[in-house]
């Protein structure tokens, strides 16, 4: 299992193709994706690479984290997170992880917070319909309807679906697939739509219901 | 500019490079020849109407193209650089005081004329076009 990667998500935009056909596309950008740090099974007891994303200014990373980053002698990131990767898929901190690691037509999938939509009603949380718009219906045409039985049981059972808070959380996009790459800027086209705000940060692997493509770069496709 | 404004301005310069986006607005008469593809071969098909609107934000935009068809009213959104059109020709310059016909839906016959826009206006008026470019596309409108 080789390294996903983190990326932001820039915004949507299109692709159009030279046999007449276009591509709705996620831009997602890689800046400076670097190895900050690796767990390893002595140390550890698994194996991972810790990624960081852009450029922080020295004065905004807290002192603990200056001197994690100085540990391996890197630039403060402005993001972190953390892939678990096979013993032979363990990169060297420092290794600027390329938009190549990903190639066209290949199935990735792509993780993020989605935006948050406050406190929801059933309709828009979880598709009930609702109850009719005549019929003798009075007020409550978006109400939930019955939440459960008579005196026996007595109660409304534990995780029945109500109205409440919908959003901001995280969701996995499952075989997106990757319709452009952009090594020089750093930037994946990713087809379809991917969870989050325009900004907000995403992680991208390769899919875990396919088979990754032979041509993708084993462990890693590094900058120069 | 950011990212996506820069790749998109890179893509228009790559479309139009292939196929030229003539200088036409809302009254127009517009000959659009359409790549169609039938099983293995592909051919041109010409959609030919008033464009009653235009919408312009880069790379997604397009136009309406309005014409009546069989006696029923049909129109068509093209994608401006999509490189299924093959052409879009101007045949004919109207004169119009919208940006958009929507009013031409609901009219017909001898209301729904557009006056053909002053031979010596469109070089005058014309923003930053080449003065040749407008002296072909009265050339082709004579011709027609």
């Amino acid at each position: 299992m080789r390294t996903g990667v983190i990326a932001k998500k820039l915004g949507m935009s299109r692709l159009f193709k030279d046999d007449g056909s276009h591509v709705p596309v996620t831009v997602l950008h890689l800046d400076q994706v670097r190895v900050v740090s690796t767990r390893t099974q002595e140390t550890d007891g698994y194996t991972a690479v810790q990624l960081g994303w852009g450029l922080a200014k020295v004065k905004n990373v807290s002192q603990p984290n200056r001197g994690h980053f100085a540990k391996t002698k890197v630039e403060p990131p402005k993001k972190t997170v953390e892939f678990r990767v096979a013993a032979d898929a363990l990169l060297e901190p420092g290794a600027v992880i390329s938009a190549e690691h990903f190639v066209v037509g290949q199935k990735i999938d792509v993780c993020g917070t989605s935006k948050g939509k406050g406190f929801a009603g059933g309709m828009k949380r979880w598709n009930f319909s609702g109850l009719e718009a005549s019929h003798g219906v009075s007020v409550s045409h978006r109400s939930l309807g019955s939440t459960g039985n008579r005196q026996d049981p007595g109660k409304t059972f534990k995780n029945k679906k109500m109205a409440g808070h919908l959003g901001q959380e995280r969701i996995t996009t499952l075989n997106l697939e990757v319709a452009g790459v952009d090594a020089e800027r750093g930037l994946i086209m990713v087809k379809g739509s991917v969870p989050g705000s325009v900004g907000g940060f995403v992680l991208v692997r390769d899919a875990i219901k396919r088979t990754r493509p032979a041509d993708a770069a084993y462990p890693a496709a590094l900058v120069g | 500019m950011n990212l996506i404004q820069t790749i998109e301005a890179e893509q228009v310069a790559r479309l139009v490079a292939n196929r030229a986006v003539p200088e036409f607005e809302a009254g127009d008469t517009l000959r659009v020849s359409v790549r169609v593809v039938e099983g293995e071969r592909t051919r041109t098909q010409a959609f030919e109407g008033v464009c009653i609107a235009r919408s312009n934000k880069g790379l997604n935009s397009n136009f309406t193209v309005r014409k009546i068809s069989y006696g029923e009213g049909v129109e068509r959104v093209f994608p401006l650089y999509a490189p299924s059109i093959a052409e879009i020709l101007v045949v004919r310059r109207g004169k119009v005081r919208r940006a958009k016909l929507y009013y031409l839906r609901d009219r017909s016959g001898k209301s729904a004329r557009i006056a053909e826009r002053p031979r010596d206006l469109p070089a005058a008026d014309s923003k930053g076009a080449a003065p040749a470019a407008a002296a072909s596309d009265d050339a082709s409108t004579d011709a027609s």
